[in-house]
């Protein structure tokens, strides 16, 4: 930033502000139009998710959601850092939840300290994850194959190869008194316990620590690593990264490697905190809930903390609108709206100061050239 | 396709400058490929390999996947990745389905073009004019179009007759055509199982008897379009915006405007492919679409940008996809099949001098060879990932015959080129 304004000063604030909120009262809006447009109310919809959130039990739940969500993001937001568009953490956290599950109900795991289960369920979870994406990452160096068509690839193969090892002549076992089937559970040694949340039935993961962690973690190899600094170089100028030294295909691989290992936890709060096995009704689509919310945050660790609680309060306070007639879904509509209105308006605003960082070297060189577009 | 991302120089030899095949060589070569497989039906027993059923669903299952393909062509070509075509397929399903219950199905055809058009409109709001990365524009466009249907589901569905939460009503088919006289002559040759002239009778029968009139017009858009993009004035401003914008600008070409144009009619194609696959199901449900839309994609880039390589790439799918559903043993003969075909690439690669692409080519195909004649049957989950895993081989195996429009993916401003 060449401005004499700093880094906090208000009008830096108040730019970066002014995009997540812009799109939100945007979303807001949009979905105001479309309720009354279906002839509902929109107070009394705000009215009921809001007295909905406030529920010990929704409050907990969100928090639970919010945590998946926030490791997903983080697993997306690597590769974005570096320009990598890692599409995949849906096929990844999927294959990855399943095969550790498998590993954390197999028999011979009864025997092993609880730590060490836990540990080994979480290192088969970033090991299977990394490897999966690992292959659009070596597929992209020794090929050129884009990553954002290898990762769609892999997520539909993830599918097939999920359905087909989930299979009682495999690694699944029927559940008891349903159809469901799904991985042998993992009994209470390999569990991680909750926290219990005043006035709710549900606990919190305790794997919401795991979340907090890879957060930190995060932020230390971007700020605080020669790699997250080489990672951040190459995502800015490519050109400029290579010159200086770093090698662009070893980047690829490494990122999407660690991206992949990242996608592997995404499932690990709920197999660990609750499912205790991964079956057909597993959690699914998270991968692509995960590319929202770094969006929205702009992969920054804070930023999409705060988004994913964001996602995890409106998906949870929405289940109550179905009863009262209102399909819930107007809240994917508006998680859609918001992700697609918030990169417009980060658009806006960059293009805002470029035109008034501009505007000030004018005036500090004290002649007044046309204001020019550059772009990226 | 970079995409905007990083972009890996992978250094690879030019491909030499080819003369086109003519269409006598493509059609020697169709025949060959008949006699391949008839010669793997005859060697397997496998009678729905080429069977006139098989040939029709295979039909069936590749015009949606043809057309949503045919979408990613006009984007593409105009330099937009489109992977938001799955979110415009799920508009035009849902389109189809509310029009198409109550005022029958050519309707619900037009209203699933216009939602699926709708659709493409954002993404050209978006990625031309606020010059927002394609991938995340058509990621939002994927993640939004499948709440909103099922929110208007809900709202219009639920409480219609034969209607539901998830589905809607039924819809009436439209009419089928055949070509009058063929259906029992082709038939009864058929039914005699000879080699080659019964699978050629199978094929024919399938694609010439009872045919929907939808496939037909997915058929004539598929002229259409090689017309338009490749043989007019439009067609090539089109094509420009997708190679070389500035230069397209330089010459008084109106790039926003092409690439609208090309965007929009990209939506409406996976609109239409959308609206087939409700009307072929005989109405909406949720989730209907089921990926085709990236596998319309997969097929666009097996097809390397073109409608014909497009076309043979979505029928290549839409048979797998037939064949999992009606023959158990038929499928177990496509690993021969596909064993065979890397066996072939494997050889055409060492005359190439590609030694490296040869051999891992020859031991996928020795691979699935031995793979057939080792196991009795192909588990019917493994079958689906067919159309992913050919795409992936095709874009590791044979990338350097892949010819990608240059600008494709990356950002332009109107003035950039100074």
């Amino acid at each position: 930033m060449s401005t004499n304004t700093g880094r906090f000063s208000p009008r830096n604030i108040g730019l970066g502000l002014a995009a997540p909120v812009g799109a939100l009262i945007f979303a807001l809006l949009i979905c105001a139009l479309i309720l009354v447009g279906t002839g509902h109310a929109p107070v009394d919809v705000v009215n009921q998710m809001i007295k909905s959130a406030q529920r010990p039990r929704t409050a907990a739940n969100s928090l639970n959601s919010a945590t998946t969500y926030y490791l997903s993001a983080v697993a997306v937001a690597i590769g974005f850092k570096m320009r990598l568009f890692n599409i995949g953490v849906d096929g990844q956290y999927r294959f990855a939840a399943m095969m550790a599950a498998a590993v954390g109900g197999a028999s011979f795991m009864g025997s092993l300290p609880s730590f060490l289960r836990i540990l080994m369920v979480i290192v088969v979870a970033m090991i299977v994850g990394a490897v999966w994406a690992g292959i659009a990452g070596f597929l992209k160096v020794t090929r050129g194959v884009s990553e954002v068509i290898s990762t769609i690839m892999l997520n539909a193969i993830a599918t097939a190869v999920v359905a087909y090892l989930l299979n009682p002549h495999r690694l699944a076992v029927s559940v008891a008194g349903s159809n469901n089937i799904g991985t042998a559970p993992i009994t209470p040694g390999g569990q991680v316990p909750g926290f219990s949340y005043p006035g709710s039935s549900s606990k919190i993961f305790g794997l919401i620590l795991l979340a907090v962690l890879v957060g930190f973690l995060y932020w230390f190899m971007l700020n605080r690593t020669r790699f997250g600094f080489d990672l951040k170089a190459t995502g800015l100028s490519e050109s400029a990264a290579v010159a200086s030294g770093v090698n662009v295909k070893k980047m690829i691989v490494v990122s999407m490697l660690i991206s992949g290992a990242a996608a592997g936890l995404v499932g690990m709060p709920q197999l660990l905190g609750s499912s205790y096995s991964y079956a057909l009704d597993f959690p699914s689509g998270l991968g692509f809930t995960g590319i929202a919310i770094a969006l929205l945050g702009r992969n920054h660790p804070v930023g999409m903390a705060f988004a994913a609680l964001l996602w995890g309060v409106l998906d949870q306070s929405s289940n109550v609108l179905d009863i009262s007639g209102v399909p819930k879904e107007i809240v994917v509509i508006m998680q859609g709206v918001i992700v697609l209105s918030v990169v417009i308006a980060y658009e806006l605003v960059r293009r805002y100061r470029l035109r008034l960082e501009q505007r000030e070297v004018g005036k500090a060189l004290g002649t007044t050239k046309a204001p020019e577009e550059v772009s990226a | 396709m970079s995409a905007g991302g990083l972009n890996v120089a992978v250094e690879e030899k030019a491909a030499p400058v080819k003369r086109r095949l003519s269409p006598i060589i493509y059609l020697w070569l169709a025949l060959a490929a008949v006699v391949v497989v008839s010669l793997v039906r005859v060697l397997t027993g496998a009678d729905d390999l080429t069977s006139s059923g098989t040939v029709a669903a295979a039909l069936t299952a590749a015009v949606p996947i043809a057309l949503a393909g045919l979408g990613g062509l006009w984007s593409e070509r105009a330099g937009v990745v489109n992977i938001g075509l799955e979110g415009m397929m799920v508009l035009g399903t849902w389109g189809a389905g509310f029009a198409g219950y109550q005022w029958g199905a050519w309707a619900g055809v037009v209203a699933g073009i216009v939602l699926g058009a709708f659709g493409g409109l954002i993404h050209a709001v978006a990625t031309v004019t606020f010059g927002v990365d394609h991938i995340i524009s058509g990621v939002a466009i994927t993640l939004v179009a499948p709440g909103l249907t099922l929110f208007l589901s809900k709202l219009y569905f639920a409480h219609a007759p034969g209607g539901g939460q998830k589905q809607s009503p039924p819809i009436a088919d439209v009419s089928r055509v055949s070509v009058p006289g063929l259906s029992s002559l082709l038939g009864d040759l058929e039914q005699k199982h000879w080699f080659v002239l019964s699978d050629l009778a199978g094929v024919l029968r399938g694609l010439l008897t009872n045919v929907s009139l939808l496939s037909l017009l997915a058929v004539l858009l598929f002229v259409v379009t090689g017309y338009v993009l490749w043989r007019t004035p439009f067609g090539l401003r089109v094509r420009s915006c997708g190679e070389a914008p500035q230069a397209a600008e330089s010459l008084g070409v109106n790039v926003y405007r092409y690439k609208y144009a090309a965007i929009v009619a990209s939506g409406a194609l996976a609109g239409l492919g959308g609206a087939i696959l409700a009307i072929n199901s005989s109405q909406f449900r949720d989730g209907q679409t089921g990926g085709r839309g990236y596998i319309g994609l997969a097929s666009m880039i097996f097809g390397n940008w073109r409608p014909g390589g497009l076309a043979a790439g979505a029928g290549l799918f839409g048979y797998t996809d037939a064949m999992q559903l009606r023959s158990e043993s038929a499928v177990h003969a496509l690993l021969l099949l596909l064993g065979l075909a890397l066996l072939v690439l494997a050889v055409v690669q060492v005359r190439a001098k590609r030694f490296a692409v040869a051999v891992v080519a020859a031991v996928l195909g020795v691979a699935f060879v031995l793979w057939f004649a080792l196991t009795d049957v192909v588990p019917p989950e493994l079958v689906s990932a067919t159309p992913y895993v050919v795409t992936l081989l095709v874009l590791s195996l044979a990338a350097q015959r892949l010819r990608i429009p240059k600008y494709v993916g990356q950002l332009y401003r109107r003035g950039q080129g100074g």
